[in-house]
């Protein structure tokens, strides 16, 4: 689309005469009409529109009404792709880029457009189109008095759990980052409850992020129930909530893409796990979501090494969760040296102690997880430990049954089930051994290796279980990863959080 | 250098490890966009075909090497040879139905210039003399930014010629094939052109041949002004 500069914006579809049009990207600063406080607003477009940053195909309203509301102060139109010299940039996804970038002849404005590949999935971005936002006043809640509490929660924090809430709490008070480094298995949704609580008396709006859609799934029940009395939105792909405007927002780290200045506190869950640790467009998309003056909490139990190295030398707020609720030390892992294992994998054989260590398990009735790290190598594995157990499965992201598979290892119906990292996190099986075969795999990162020795001793019923990485040489992420479990029971030792 | 540089595949951004061997380093080789596995998706349509529709034939469903569907189309004198010849790059597989989707409708040009060699093997001046874009209408073509027929005959390096508009109508691929065959012409020779079609031959180019009721609707037009011959070629069948 072309606009006319006269001196405000004007799209060309809703110009009269023919006049001097542009580019939207052309124009070296969009003007801003002065806000208006008079301007009866639609409040339908308010709600659309408040904290997003959409395309007009997006906004079920007309040019006309858009442009009234634009004229007024009340909306902003922004370039969607800009360009700084030779270089271009998708304003919503903030891929730089140049491999992600391409051209056409675009019928809209009439001339050649450059557009941005890499979000393409939720509508084209291209040199002239105009993403939209909202400057008016948000929607304001009807809040029904702030005598009551919001949160309804019969639960005790650990002592442990206890400390990290008061952080969370003063850091979304004072709007500055903090970092939960919790342990798995200490209960990290519950230490944000308070938090949340404070926020939305405050009368903020509070989004939890995370890079799996499971996750958001799993988070949302638990949310609604501890907040009866407040509105949760849950974005997904293919989520009916997608224009719901609500306090809390929970999504994953990609729907945000659509959000422009929206929350007051911004909590994002597993930073550390796939996509978001990679993907710098997501990374974008939590900075871009986020109001310039907003609460940030980062929930994890295995932060990156950079982040680690911020926490030491205190360039990074950090509080630590050292240990679980059940008060019990983390399992520590076993290397165990197993050989050329692939070597014997193509003979069919297993190396000795792998064989008599799950042997041993499966005699006892004891369920054991353990982990590959290609597929190949787990289908030539498969028929050996069904020698063992007939009942052995396994299981991987492409697995069209996955989740049934999951579901008959939690009613304890499988002995033992051979996984990629697709369980290294998230799942909790409650009274289980875990084993790594092939430990020394590049994809054995040390938080992928704190996250599996994670799986086991969660449940307060079962608070021990035995972790073995099986390798053919030792790496470093491993030694790193038995030092971080090590020095996190140690710190709980000290801080009095476990029995012992 | 950018010889063996690594590249992304055009479709489903996997890297594409580039090969490098004596071959490579001392020949020139044709570039590859898409990766492997996305490659061995796309089925080529060979074997045995309609020789109208470039369906793969199946003997229970055809008389002389017609398809049922011609067999049909032909029958009636009003569209008995509007249409020469169809033919088509891939079988419209769930693959290629979301290759397609996503460079039609979310609106990837790019995508264009995976087909471009394989459509210009099938494209000729010599052979034809106008190469004609299926049109969209002004509405739909705003809508989508550009014409995805014409998308394909300029990325596989020829002059596409806008011989035909259309009207605004609804989409086609929410109609049955009933619907589509007794569809009111939505086709006229542009208005704003006028080229010589008397006694010429003509390629009518398509993203996708469905009941080919739109590329039949087309050829109509062209060959009740004169058109000595109309052929079609899309990607997909």
């Amino acid at each position: 689309m072309r606009f006319a500069l006269q001196p405000h914006l004007i799209p060309e579809p809703l110009l009269s005469t023919s006049q001097l049009t542009y580019k939207i990207s052309e124009i070296p600063t969009i003007p801003e009409p002065s806000f208006n406080p008079s301007f009866t607003f639609n409040p339908n477009l308010q709600r659309h529109l408040s904290g997003k940053q959409l395309l007009l195909e997006d906004l079920p309203f007309s040019l006309e009404e858009i442009q009234l509301h634009y004229q007024n102060g009340y909306i902003a139109y922004r370039p969607a792709l800009k360009k700084t010299l030779e270089k271009y940039e998708c304003m919503r996804c903030g891929t730089k880029d140049w491999q992600w970038f391409a051209s056409y002849p675009c019928s809209r404005c009439g001339e050649n457009c450059v557009y941005c590949r890499k979000c393409i999935m939720m509508g084209r971005i291209s040199s002239c189109t105009p993403l939209i936002c909202w400057l008016g006043p948000s929607p304001q809640e009807n809040d029904s008095g702030a005598s009551e509490p919001l949160l309804h929660w019969q639960g005790q924090l650990s002592q442990g759990q206890e400390e990290a809430s008061r952080h969370v709490v003063q850091a979304i008070s004072t709007s500055t980052e903090l970092l939960v480094w919790a342990v798995c298995g200490a209960g990290k949704t519950e230490v944000l409850f308070k938090g949340i609580e404070y926020a939305l008396t405050k009368g903020d709006r509070v989004c939890i992020a995370t890079p799996r859609t499971d996750v958001v799934l799993e988070l949302t029940p638990r949310i609604k129930a501890v907040f009866p009395g407040i509105e949760v939105a849950s974005l997904f792909g293919g989520s009916e909530d997608r224009h719901k405007y609500a306090a809390i927002t929970i999504s994953t780290t990609h729907q945000l893409q659509r959000f422009y200045h929206a929350f007051d506190t911004m909590i994002v869950d597993e930073v550390d796990a796939f996509p978001y640790s990679m993907d710098e467009s997501l990374q974008y998309a939590v900075q871009q979501a986020r109001k310039p003056h907003s609460a940030m909490i980062y929930l994890t139990a295995t932060p990156s090494q950079a982040w680690q190295r911020d926490c030491r030398v205190r360039k990074r707020q950090y509080v630590t969760i050292p240990a679980r609720y059940h008060r019990q030390p983390l399992p520590v892992p076993v290397f165990l040296w197993c050989g050329n294992w692939e070597k014997q994998l193509e003979r069919n054989t297993l190396p000795n102690n792998i064989n008599t260590w799950i042997d041993q398990r499966l005699k006892q009735g004891k369920q054991v997880l353990v982990f590959a790290p290609k597929i190949r190598l787990m289908e030539k594995m498969l028929p050996l430990f069904r020698q063992l157990h007939p009942k052995t499965e396994m299981v991987h992201a492409e697995d069209p049954i996955r989740k049934e598979k999951v579901g008959l290892m939690r009613n304890k119906e499988i002995p033992l089930l051979v996984t990629t990292t697709i369980l290294e996190r998230g799942v909790t099986f409650p009274n289980i051994d875990v084993a790594i075969i092939g430990t020394e795999d590049a994809i054995f990162t040390e938080s992928a290796l704190v996250q599996i020795a994670g799986r086991a001793g969660r449940s307060a019923q079962f608070p021990t279980g035995d972790v073995v990485f099986f390798h053919h040489g030792r790496t470093e992420a491993m030694v790193r990863a038995r030092k971080q479990i090590t020095t996190m029971n140690q710190q709980g030792l000290k801080r009095g959080l476990l029995d012992r | 250098m950018t010889l063996f540089r690594e590249k992304n595949c055009l479709v489903c951004h996997a890297k594409i490890e580039p090969v490098v061997t004596w071959t490579s380093v001392f020949l020139y080789q044709k570039e590859t966009l898409i990766c492997d596995p996305c490659n061995n998706n796309l089925e080529r349509i060979s074997g045995e075909i309609c020789r109208a529709c470039y369906r793969p034939l199946d003997k229970q469903y055809s008389r002389n090497d017609l398809c049922l569907d011609c067999l049909r189309w032909e029958e009636e004198p009003e569209w008995q040879g509007v249409l020469m010849q169809n033919q088509s790059l891939y079988l419209y597989n769930d693959y290629l139905k979301e290759v397609i989707a996503k460079f039609k409708y979310r609106g990837d040009y790019l995508i264009a210039s995976v087909f471009a060699t394989e459509l210009a093997g099938k494209m000729s001046l010599g052979l034809f003399d106008w190469i004609v874009p299926i049109p969209l209408s002004q509405e739909r073509l705003y809508e989508r930014g550009f014409n995805q027929a014409e998308a394909l005959i300029v990325q596989a390096g020829f002059p596409a010629t806008h011989l035909l508009t259309r009207l605004h109508a609804e989409k086609q691929s929410k109609k049955s094939r009933k619907d589509r065959i007794h569809l009111p012409q939505v086709f006229q020779l542009n208005p704003n052109e006028s080229y010589p079609i008397e006694g010429s031959k003509i390629l009518l180019v398509d993203d996708i041949y469905t009941t080919g009721s739109t590329l039949r609707h087309a050829a109509k037009v062209l060959k009740a002004n004169g058109a000595r011959e109309v052929h079609s070629l899309t990607v997909a069948r």
